[in-house]
């Protein structure tokens, strides 16, 4: 049947009907909603105007009419309305229209809807819907974006000022920037935020300057925290979740970068005030402030190290104070223990912070090995730092120290002290001086405990690898050994009371390379008072004239050499009468009752001597050590430039001691005039290794 | 072959002083191995070098020869033959200080008198060393070659240059301040 032809003004007249009273609802005047009918009719009347044959096929015109519908009704009724108003009504407007316009798309391409199947679709054209959304965007939007923007932006001031605002309109208002881009941020972008962004900026630089004169550190920094806050809040209440990171960084710059170093240095609430007055809350504030910042922590951590290298050295200054003040007595004193002492308790508790305020972020971690670096290494009272601490190992772990303490308390103290080692660069040196001091220690059975000493051992093995305590480790070994020994001899001897040596007989057997050396200073004596002890080998009290006879000595020389025996420190032989000069009626006995210390007599060498002899050992070891690196690198490189070797062999050495430049070149010479190297011929910068 | 005394003949003959460079330079052109002697190998070989046949055109062909040393292309080899000459027992690799001092001068008084003098000061009151090895002796000329002086603004201790040259130059900076 041939359906009748709908002719462009009627089938338009029908949907103009349709179309008014769309706009009469959206005004809110009174009108019966849409029925189902109303709805086909509409659809049809324009189902039936695009499938006509041309020349009634009204595709084109409607599609044109569909959109001059919208520019018309926006002409007329929306921007009017708009114009009139101002601020916070004419956001409420303009969301209200937003709202009315979308219903009104959504209605009308429902109508209109045939054209989206078939003739935008053919002609690759917009959908209606997008056309509808383009009208408003086009005639609304970019007329009021500008007056929209700053409305909002003005309420958001308000509310950092203090103020209740609308937060569900300027949440719709915003909507709107964001889905007028009809799926691209840009207009969002480049109408709203880049404006809400400058005008934060320019709003927080005007708080931080007042405040930064006026507020004090820590107070700034509840201030900026609080802002902070308030911002992310913002954001997850209105802006777009995108303007979040920009926002946050834009608000940090102005109120953290800009004034940072002002905020840091301020001389009474300053880091370094704070520091020194542990307030460890406002530190814990600064460091989760900046720790967000691109180098942020770079100040607070450089403030923070000099903080620790000052107390370190202050420490320093105040031992080698006490210890100037009182009289040299050239061995390592209380005040140097105490040092020591003190230097643990620093350590602990910067870690301490490092860990909590800090939490354990490694720029504050190399800050304060850095500064315990620079004042570990100071000497005090001419003992370097790697004997203080071999010092009070010594005293720690042999019997009668000064520190009395638990044996849990030790346990941790060798702990500390092993860590505290990490940055002492002279480590061969410690090592030498605690071998000298474990070694008599053992030998002398003045060890205290030796579960602590094979405990020191172990971490110690732990820090600075096996061969640091594998000496060590052997004369610990040698002693356990020894003394097993000795029991399986007294044993033995218990078991065969014929086979008795006659006296008290104890063997130490020990490994030679682990121990270190020792003068052997056995009874050294001049050749005469030899003899004369000789004499009493026979007898057991001589009289002045006999000893005369028997040694055939001028008077004089008797005279001295009996003095020294019997009148000096060391009583080996007792005179009768027991007076301070020799008189030819004396008469002189052994004296059996002598004993000393030691099993050997001799002069006490003032410790002085014994740490200039560790000082030059070490220097011995490390040039051989020196050499070693150097032909080792040399051997595999084969050719190197100088600064490069320089370089490689500090690091490999470094875990020993920190090599001085001057002592490498001169290795570094020896070895080219043993033909180990040559420099090359073109390059004296050069070195080449000779096979 | 000729011994020191015959040397000693030869420079009256050819009215040069035995201790003047060019003594040291004949030696070098003839390639003279000890000091003090001329085997008639190399004798024959300095003679025909310098197209001399007589003693007269030996000591007319001296300001030539002294001019080739000059050249900065065949100086250094005549500056480290000079060191080597020096060196009289079989496995010696330095000379002492005194005789340093001397060949500096004889060698490199004249070009480069201001370093010169000061060097010999220097190694006359430093303890560190007691002789000097070759490598010190050409890092010497290096040096006089490349270093500003008096300035010595140009000299960086952190570079490959004999610890000795590093004291020196630690010692002239003092001393100028």
């Amino acid at each position: 049947m041939e359906r009748k032809i709908i002719e462009l003004d009627q089938g338009w007249a029908y949907m103009l009907k349709g179309i008014t009273k769309l706009k009469r609802i959206l005004e809110g005047l009174t009108e019966d909603p849409f029925s189902s009918e109303d709805y086909i009719f509409l659809y049809t009347t324009i189902y039936n105007m695009c499938t006509q044959k041309p020349p009634h096929d009204y595709s084109q015109q409607l599609y044109d009419m569909y959109r001059e519908v919208f520019d018309e009704y926006i002409a007329s009724m929306v921007l009017p309305s708009l114009k009139e108003k101002h601020d916070e009504f004419m956001l409420s407007e303009l969301v209200q229209r937003w709202l009315n316009h979308k219903v009104m798309v959504r209605w009308q391409s429902r109508f209109f809807h045939y054209l989206d199947r078939y003739f935008v679709a053919r002609r690759s054209l917009p959908a209606l819907y997008e056309v509808g959304l383009t009208c408003f965007r086009d005639l609304v939007y970019q007329e009021v974006k500008a007056n929209a923007r700053d409305a909002v932006i003005s309420l958001i001031d308000k509310e950092r000022e203090g103020e209740q605002i609308d937060r569900a309109l300027l949440k719709n208002v915003i909507d709107i920037f964001v889905a007028i881009g009809m799926g691209q941020m840009e207009l969002y972008e480049q109408d709203f935020e880049v404006h809400m962004l400058q005008d934060s900026g320019a709003y927080y630089s005007r708080k931080a300057s007042s405040w930064i004169s006026d507020d004090s550190c820590p107070d700034y920094m509840l201030k900026a925290e609080e802002c902070l806050k308030r911002e992310r809040d913002r954001v997850s209440h209105y802006l777009h979740i995108s303007s979040e990171q920009k926002l946050v960084e834009k608000v940090q710059h102005e109120l953290l970068v800009v004034y940072e170093m002002q905020l840091l240095e301020k001389e009474y609430s300053g880091c370094r005030a704070l520091l020194r007055d542990d307030k460890v809350e406002d530190l814990s504030r600064m460091y989760r402030l900046y720790h967000k910042i691109p180098k942020g922590l770079d100040p607070v951590s450089t403030i923070f190290k000099q903080h620790v290298t000052a107390e370190g050295m202050a420490l320093v200054q105040q031992a080698e104070d006490v210890a100037s003040s009182q009289t040299a007595n050239g061995g390592v004193g209380m005040q140097e223990l105490v040092l020591v002492r003190k230097i643990i308790e620093l350590h602990d508790k910067y870690v301490a912070y490092v860990n909590d305020c800090f939490l354990n972020h490694s720029l504050f971690h190399k800050a304060l090995k850095e500064a315990f670096e620079v004042f570990c290494n100071k000497a005090v009272s001419g003992s370097s730092s790697a004997e203080l601490l071999a010092t009070f190992c010594d005293n720690i772990l042999k019997k009668g120290g000064s520190e009395k303490l638990s044996d849990e308390a030790i346990e941790e103290t060798l702990e500390k002290v092993v860590k505290l080692l990490a940055y002492i660069s002279d480590k061969d040196l410690f090592a030498e001086f605690y071998r000298k001091k474990l070694a008599r220690r053992l030998l002398f059975d003045r060890s205290a405990n030796e579960d602590h000493e094979k405990s020191i051992l172990t971490k110690l093995k732990q820090q600075c690898g096996a061969q640091f305590t594998s000496k060590m480790e052997g004369m610990v070994t040698d002693l356990t050994l020894a003394r097993e020994n000795q029991n399986s001899f007294e044993e033995y001897l218990h078991n065969n009371t014929n086979v008795n040596p006659g006296l008290d007989l104890t063997v130490t057997v020990l490994t030679t390379g682990f121990w270190p050396s020792y003068k052997s200073c056995d009874l050294s004596l001049p050749q005469e008072m030899a003899a004369a002890l000789l004499l009493f080998n026979n007898a057991d009290r001589l009289s002045y004239s006999e000893m005369m006879t028997q040694l055939n000595l001028t008077h004089d020389d008797l005279v001295r050499l009996l003095h020294s025996l019997s009148c000096a420190k060391y009583k080996i032989l007792n005179k009768e009468p027991n007076t301070k000069t020799i008189l030819q009626t004396d008469n002189f006995e052994f004296n059996s009752k002598f004993t000393d210390r030691m099993r050997r007599i001799k002069v006490p060498l003032p410790p002085v001597d014994e740490r200039k002899r560790v000082i030059e050992d070490v220097d011995k070891d490390r040039r051989y050590a020196i050499d070693a690196a150097l032909v080792r690198i040399m051997k595999s490189r084969k050719v190197l430039g100088h600064q490069q070797l320089v370089m490689e062999c500090v690091e490999q050495l470094g875990r020993m001691f920190k090599p001085d430049i001057k002592a490498i070149k001169k290795r570094m010479e020896d070895l080219i005039t043993r033909d180990y190297l040559e420099r090359d011929k073109d390059n004296q910068n050069i070195f080449k290794y000779l096979a | 072959m000729i011994d020191p005394e015959g040397i000693e003949t030869l420079c009256s003959d050819m009215e040069v002083d035995h201790t003047d460079v060019r003594i040291l330079m004949l030696a070098w052109k003839m390639k003279a191995e000890k000091q003090g002697y001329f085997i008639l190998e190399e004798w024959r070989r300095g003679l025909k070098a310098l197209r001399a046949d007589t003693i007269n055109k030996l000591k007319k062909a001296l300001p030539e020869l002294e001019k080739e040393v000059k050249r900065p292309s065949t100086f250094v080899d005549f500056y480290s033959y000079a060191f080597r000459y020096c060196l009289t027992e079989e496995k010696q690799k330095s000379i002492d200080i005194e005789s340093i001092c001397e060949l500096l001068d004889l060698v490199l008084g004249s070009q480069f008198h201001a370093q010169v003098n000061l060097f010999i000061q220097y190694l006359k009151t430093q303890n560190d060393y007691k002789v000097i090895n070759m490598d010190q002796w050409m890092g010497f000329y290096r040096f006089c070659n490349e270093i500003s002086f008096p300035e010595l603004s140009n000299y960086d201790p952190n570079l490959a240059w004999p610890l000795i040259l590093d004291n020196f130059v630690e010692w002239l900076k003092a001393k100028q301040s």
